[in-house]
């Protein structure tokens, strides 16, 4: 018992638990939201264990991956892999078998579901992590695709086809990405530069950064908006999501024109909340 | 700076769920202006409860609070005017337009001496907090509407206190103790959108 317990508590954090929660919302909202005809909790529980396992499964091989940057940076350096408590290759069998396991769930419950979910995992473990994180700033934009597939993919398992909602959902996350990775890698710029990883703030400076975040909140609040309309949330709701979107672009606009840690880091946490709460409001009140 | 408790947390949070509720309920069959201004005002309380709980009570530092806070009587009250005062609603606008503009140049012109941008400050939430904390009283006392609605004024007087303590707090000279004032902040949030939510539903 003692061995597993063990074990549970070096794999948890190999699945940065609360990123794989948020994205796993994000499908669970865009499947829900579709209310196909009627919710139907077996493909719902379906839904959360092919995208958990396949959310999972990336995240896992990002880590197997970026093993030697880890361990470069403070902030990761006393993750389980880097500081030697998991061998690597217990990890990339644990990252391997969640990945195909994930999809082969999700193309079991149907294809082009499981087809848009190995899209997410292959731009996030191939693109991003492999070939583009250590040589270009501009690799969020991968990242930000493949943190938009779960949303497609559960609106494209309730429709049956991919579809205009699906696709501003995925496009609203893929312009929120900037406002929660960028945040965050101003913040910890220093840990970025002794691992090489290039970055926007080391790229192009804070004010450019700065500058990128605002535009892409102010175009995520608009699309997040498009796509509530277009699932049919009412005036009331739609006013609420207006709400929640105006004070993250404030935020944003602040960080630009007064910026410090604080309200940098700020940001990058209501981003997060913003993200949750339009999810949840799309999942319960269609 | 006191460090926000997870009572704290938990009051501020319950404050933007109730403020959510308001916005998403919408109020009766107010007028456009009215539900404009209506969303705004709880708009602003549900941001500022989020930003409270996320930045902590630190964020209470920032030139922005004040003028922020301004917002929420002014809307309120903006509101309240159109619906039930239509005949005073442009120059009522114009008053709160102007204030608030007033408020922002004494907030952030380094030049102005902090006396003057208290009293400023003092008239323009005042007139509007009188009016918040009035007009539901009178009209319920009248019997116009519902005597449930009298809890509108509940919530004005409420934040009449809370900009008050504030406003003296911002300007150096706290009528309590800074940790008093802001152990009792997130309480006097809730009570305040508590009050205002119950008495919106009574019309």
């Amino acid at each position: 018992m003692n061995v597993i317990k063990t074990k549970f508590r070096l794999y948890w954090p190999l699945i940065k638990s609360l990123q794989t929660a948020l994205l796993l919302i994000t499908g669970l909202a865009g499947f829900m939201s579709t209310r196909c005809p009627i919710l139907n909790w077996t493909t719902t529980l379906q839904v959360v264990g092919s995208l958990f396992l396949a959310i999972s499964g990336s995240t896992i091989l990002n880590m197997w991956y970026d093993r030697d940057i880890d361990a470069k940076m403070p902030r990761t350096q006393h993750r389980p892999l880097p500081s030697g408590q998991i061998s690597s290759r217990e990890v990339l069998i644990l990252g391997l078998i969640s990945s195909i396991a994930g999809i082969g769930w999700a193309i079991a419950l149907n294809p082009l579901y499981g087809l848009v979910v190995f899209a997410g995992l292959f731009f996030d473990v191939v693109i991003y992590t492999i070939w583009l994180k250590r040589r270009t700033a501009w690799s969020i934009v991968w990242g930000g695709i493949s943190g938009g597939m779960p949303v497609l993919a559960g609106r494209t398992l309730g429709t049956g086809h991919i579809e205009w909602i699906g696709i501003v959902l995925a496009l609203a996350i893929l312009f929120w990405i900037p406002t929660h990775i960028l945040t965050f890698s101003m913040r910890y710029r220093k840990d970025y530069a002794s691992a090489g990883v290039p970055t926007f703030p080391a790229a192009y400076g804070d004010h450019v950064t700065q500058i990128i975040i605002a535009v892409s909140s102010m175009i995520a609040a608009v699309l997040m908006i498009v796509a509530a309309y277009g699932i049919g949330l009412t005036l009331g709701y739609l006013r609420l999501m207006a709400v929640l979107s105006i004070g993250m672009l404030l935020l944003a606009i602040g960080s630009a024109t007064r910026p410090s840690e604080r309200v940098n880091f700020g940001l990058f946490k209501y981003a997060s909340l913003y993200m949750l709460s339009a999810m949840i409001l799309m999942m319960l009140v269609v | 700076m006191k460090k926000m408790s997870v009572l704290d947390r938990i009051l501020l949070l319950v404050t933007g769920l109730l403020a959510a509720y308001q916005i998403v309920t919408g109020i009766g069959d107010a007028p456009a202006l009215s539900a404009w201004a209506y969303t705004i005002a709880f708009g602003v309380l549900l941001v500022a409860g989020l930003l409270l709980i996320i930045m902590g009570f630190e964020i209470l530092d920032s030139p922005w609070v004040i003028i922020v806070s301004t917002i929420i009587p002014l809307s309120l009250s903006s509101g309240l005017i159109a619906e039930y005062l239509p005949q005073i609603t442009i120059p009522y606008l114009i008053f709160a337009i102007a204030g608030f503009l007033a408020i922002v140049y004494t907030r952030l012109n380094a030049n102005t001496p902090k006396k003057t941008a208290t009293i400023v400050l003092a008239a323009i939430h005042g007139i509007a907090g009188m009016l918040i904390f009035l007009l539901p009283i009178i009209l319920a006392a009248q019997g116009t509407l519902p005597g449930g609605f009298a809890l509108v004024g509940v919530g004005g007087a409420l934040i009449g206190v809370g900009g008050l303590l504030l406003a003296f707090l911002k300007a150096g000279k706290p009528i309590l103790p800074q940790k008093t004032i802001l152990t009792l902040l997130p309480g006097l949030l809730l009570l305040m959108t508590a009050a205002f939510v119950i008495g919106f539903a009574a019309v």
